[in-house]
């Protein structure tokens, strides 16, 4: 467990599945350089949450590493593992994200026609994500009709139909009400348990990274680089009662006096 | 006045859709609601009593001239009578299938090139010009051009109406298109859609709700140029020869009956095209 400050590059953590390596990454806005020579690794098999000051490029390192938006600059490396790695990705904007003419059902379909699935092959893997996800509400009904948490549930399962090995989250909780949040942070973790899927996690919430996260990636202010990359790895499922145990505080209370120093910087 | 939007001064509007609450629910109806609802649809009838109302007294204290105004029983008869042993169905159904006629290339031409159109902003950029000067140009003022190419016939009729509602239903389209969000094409992409298949299910449908008020707005300027493209470019069917044949033979019942036909033309289709609409695109601003 490394909770020291360092700004260098932090050490891979090593699982089976290898590192998610960004190296020499630049990119810039107009004339603002958000990245310029940005090096990081992030775990695989892990979840792992980004975090950092205002402005420093969260979403934008998630979305060049997701693909989204091309780098100026710099390589990417997924970790394949002989196959290119399968992502998905969940937006912070679920209402966006997911299409209201098709029903919550036929959301879910539309990565799996893509991936040529036949019509029982797709029932089937429907029923076992709304059962995995344990999803209660009525597919057949469009998003439009579904509280948010139920939306981006949705999305969440539209995201894990075709079993991806790395699912990228945008700030999946900020459009949602606490009592949303705490149900699908224990969705996710659920998902991570049953899977093993790694997930990389844009988060401005502190307390929201460290339950959810393996390791947490703390930026710096632009030009952005590391921080630190904090461990926590209290036992899985994690529940409310970690919120208020040592260890816990012990992390969030390390990744907050980061956090301090680097806005301050 | 309705007693109980009286009462209740708040609900005077009329609720478009009303079983359907704003965050999706659909609602278990007391039946005081359904009173209610029942008022509400009622009072969109007090202005074409109060309309019938002031014509019939005008006509029976001879406020304007009797030859110029008959009253709204004897211009009502006058319908009747033409719908059971005259002309007017013919005519009716001539200027809707002139219309149904423009309506259909409006769509097959604009629809297609509007996609095209606003699949690229740069591309867009280079005919705005062109779609705007066409669109604000007053399209009686193409008749002639169109009388030179295309005849006096129906071809010339449909055709100029087309090509008006045509250039809204592009606009439109281009529009919608353009405004499409860029997160649902982005999600569409991310879960590997080619180009082509985020084009046929996303941005299709993304352009669908412009693409309706196109339609719904190209229609009835189809209609308004088809009637006076009858009037005044040979026609011997239809609702705007009508008028004018019975204006110029002072049979001012039937003229004044006639108009009143067309205005139920034009509203209806404006109504089942919003219809469509509601039911088509059932999720447009959720």
């Amino acid at each position: 467990m490394s909770s020291t400050e360092t700004f260098a590059p932090p050490a891979p953590v090593d699982t089976d599945g290898g590192n998610i390596t960004i190296t020499g990454l630049r990119k810039r806005f107009g004339n603002k350089t958000v990245f310029d020579g940005f090096d990081a690794a992030i775990p695989k098999g892990r979840v792992t949450s980004i975090f950092g000051p205002n402005g420093c490029g969260k979403s934008t390192l998630l979305n060049i590493v997701a693909g989204l938006i091309p780098a100026d600059a710099g390589t990417i490396d997924l970790g394949r593992n002989g196959t290119e790695p399968r992502t998905a990705y969940v937006f912070q904007d679920y209402r966006a994200a997911l299409f209201p003419w098709r029903t919550a059902y036929k959301n879910i379909a539309y990565p799996l026609q893509i991936a040529g699935y036949s019509k029982t092959e797709q029932a089937d893997r429907i029923d076992e994500l709304a059962k995995m996800l344990g999803i209660t509400f009525d597919l057949s009904a469009h998003p439009y009709t579904f509280s948010g948490g139920q939306q981006q549930l949705t999305a969440v399962a539209r995201s894990l139909a075709i079993q991806p090995d790395i699912l990228f989250l945008d700030e999946p909780f900020s459009a949602l009400d606490y009592e949303m949040t705490l149900s699908l942070r224990d969705k996710l973790q659920e998902v991570f348990q049953a899977t093993g899927v790694t997930m990389v996690v844009v988060s401005h919430d502190l307390e929201e990274a460290v339950y959810l996260s393996d390791a947490i990636l703390l930026l710096t202010k632009p030009p952005t680089q590391v921080a630190s990359l904090l461990e926590y790895d209290a036992p899985r499922p994690r529940t409310l009662t970690d919120v208020a145990s040592d260890e816990f505080n012990r992390v969030k209370a390390e990744a907050l006096r980061i956090f301090q120093s680097e806005v301050r910087r | 006045m309705n007693p109980d939007v009286a009462r209740n001064p708040t609900e005077t509007y009329v609720d478009p859709d009303p079983h359907v609450d704003a965050d999706g629910g659909v609602h278990t109806r007391s039946s005081t609601a359904l009173l209610r609802d029942a008022g509400g649809r009622l009072a969109v009838l007090v202005g074409p009593v109060v309309l019938f109302a002031v014509w019939w007294i005008a006509a029976a204290l001879d406020l304007v001239s009797e030859t110029l105004l008959p009253g709204p029983v004897e211009s009502t008869q006058a319908v009747w009578q033409a719908a059971t042993t005259g002309t007017l169905v013919a005519d009716l159904q001539s200027t809707i299938y002139r219309m149904l006629g423009a309506l259909f290339l409006a769509t097959v031409i604009g629809v297609p090139i509007g996609i095209l159109l606003g699949a690229s902003k740069k591309v867009y950029r280079r005919f705005e010009f062109i779609i705007d000067f066409f669109r604000s140009t007053p399209v009686t003022a193409i008749f002639p051009m169109f009388l030179l190419i295309f005849g006096i016939g129906d071809a010339s009729k449909v055709a100029i109406a087309a090509f008006a509602a045509g250039l809204l239903v592009l606009f439109n389209v281009a529009y919608g298109v353009m405004s499409a969000l860029p997160t649902r094409k982005m999600a569409a992409k991310v879960m590997g859609a080619s180009r082509l298949r985020v084009l046929r299910t996303v941005t299709v449908y993304e352009a669908l709700p412009q693409t309706f008020v196109g339609l719904r707005t190209g229609v009835s300027l189809a209609l308004v140029v088809i009637v006076v493209a009858e009037m005044f470019i040979g026609a011997d069917k239809g609702m705007g020869y009508r008028i004018i044949n019975a204006q110029q033979t002072y049979n001012l019942a039937d003229m004044y009956g006639s108009i009143l036909v067309a205005g139920v033309l034009g509203y209806s289709v404006n109504a089942l095209f919003l219809k469509l609409d509601n039911y088509l695109v059932h999720w447009a601003g959720r």
